[in-house]
């Protein structure tokens, strides 16, 4: 069961080429491309926390905000979400986008002030302090939402989301229980920018959103491989028998 | 599990992914909550799932997880109630009820909660009970209203 975005957020629809200008300097992209995609992809480099080429971008972290338009009518929007059209201008440096961030920033590091991920990327763009209130000092998710994603786009099992709203938003399994949908692949902790997720393997059994998942041995090598039951859902996908994948992919 | 309420309510619909916000609302008016053992249903039927369920249910103040009184109460603490005295009448009706907001009676008769506003300002301090809205109320008037839901 996979839980498909809406096509208009996706921009898997790319149109015919446009041109627009990016900090002064002409470019030729497709139209519907994101903005952050065509400015890295010039050289630009635009800071983000929750964008991943992989996943549908959803513009939680808003660190990748840039000015468009022409002075004095320019309007601050997230590139990760918009899309290019011909003829737009489009600023990824400016004293209004910068100022932007820096707010942004500000405002991560009163709610993680102790994840080091924030505190550089804040200290790069010069604040190292934060004038907000800091609800948690030992809080270090961001809520960025790449585990929702992730479990949800490429694991395709959907077993965590977001619960909640502001200032009580967290990351969490339905009705915060054991979630059936988990396979146990660590995904959500692999992909994790701040490390929060918990994640335990001991003794042949692997720990994570409160479960505890039995982990194969390969049948050559003896090596732990993956949760038993993270590759009978690897069965179940490819209808192969469960047996093909207890060889880890050194010894095939 | 009631199922054969359940379908009724699912009967309305297409069964589509997009219905499940009226969905969950007419769970929430039938049940005055949403049951666990229900959402695993609408997951399954809807083809939604059940991280997602718990997303919209948590998010939105109108849906709640665990059982409402049979009478709501919502006191209107927008700009105007707050400056008109609705505090006074959270902490009357708290009193009177012996419940903190946001909690429910030990009898399940009523459920206490505040609201930003509710759109009749001239009215303020605004309270409700179910549908039914009482305008300029004060600490007096508490009493007499709670006597009608009684």
């Amino acid at each position: 069961m996979v839980w498909k975005i809406s096509d208009e957020t996706a921009f898997d629809t790319l149109g015919e080429e446009v041109r627009l200008t990016i900090n002064g300097i002409p470019i030729r992209a497709p139209q519907n491309q994101s903005l952050l995609v065509t400015a890295r992809a010039n050289g630009f480099e635009i800071p983000t926390l929750c964008y991943h080429r992989d996943l549908p971008s959803e513009g939680q972290c808003r660190l990748c905000v840039v000015e468009i338009g022409e002075h004095p009518h320019t309007q601050i929007v997230n590139s990760c979400t918009y899309p290019t059209s011909p003829g737009l201008v489009v600023q990824t440096h400016s004293e209004k986008v910068m100022q932007a961030r820096r707010i942004v920033l500000e405002l991560l590091l009163a709610r993680t002030p102790k994840a080091k991920l924030i505190q550089e990327l804040a200290a790069a763009h010069g604040v190292y302090e934060s004038r907000f209130k800091t609800d948690d000092p030992e809080e270090l998710c961001i809520l960025c939402g790449l585990c929702v994603r992730t479990c949800r786009e490429v694991v395709g099992v959907s077993a965590i989301s977001m619960k909640g709203r502001t200032p009580d938003k967290q990351v969490a399994t339905p009705f915060l229980e054991k979630s059936p949908a988990c396979i146990g692949c660590g995904s959500c902790a692999f992909i994790c920018p701040t490390n929060v997720i918990p994640y335990t393997e001991k003794n042949g059994v692997r720990t994570i959103w409160g479960r505890d998942f039995e982990l194969q041995a390969c049948t050559v090598c003896g090596n732990y491989i993956e949760p038993k039951y993270q590759l009978e859902h690897w069965a179940k996908i490819t209808g192969d028998p469960v047996e093909t994948f207890f060889v880890c992919k050194d010894c095939r | 599990m009631d199922l054969p309420r359940l379908e009724t309510i699912l009967s309305r619909y297409e069964g589509e992914s997009w219905d499940l916000i009226p969905v969950l609302q007419d769970i929430q008016d039938s049940y005055s909550y949403l049951p666990k053992d229900e959402l695993q249903v609408v997951s399954e039927r809807l083809n939604v799932p059940l991280t997602q369920i718990y997303s919209v249910a948590t998010f939105f103040k109108m849906f709640s997880l665990i059982p409402k009184g049979k009478h709501q109460i919502k006191v209107c603490l927008g700009t105007t109630c707050h400056l008109k005295g609705g505090g006074r009448v959270v902490e009357s009706l708290s009193h009177r009820l012996g419940v903190e907001v946001g909690y429910t009676t030990k009898d399940m008769q009523f459920t206490l909660e505040t609201v930003g506003c509710l759109g009749s300002c001239a009215q303020a301090p605004v309270m409700m009970v179910d549908d039914k809205y009482y305008g300029r109320s004060t600490v007096d008037k508490v009493p007499k209203i709670l006597k009608l839901y009684k």
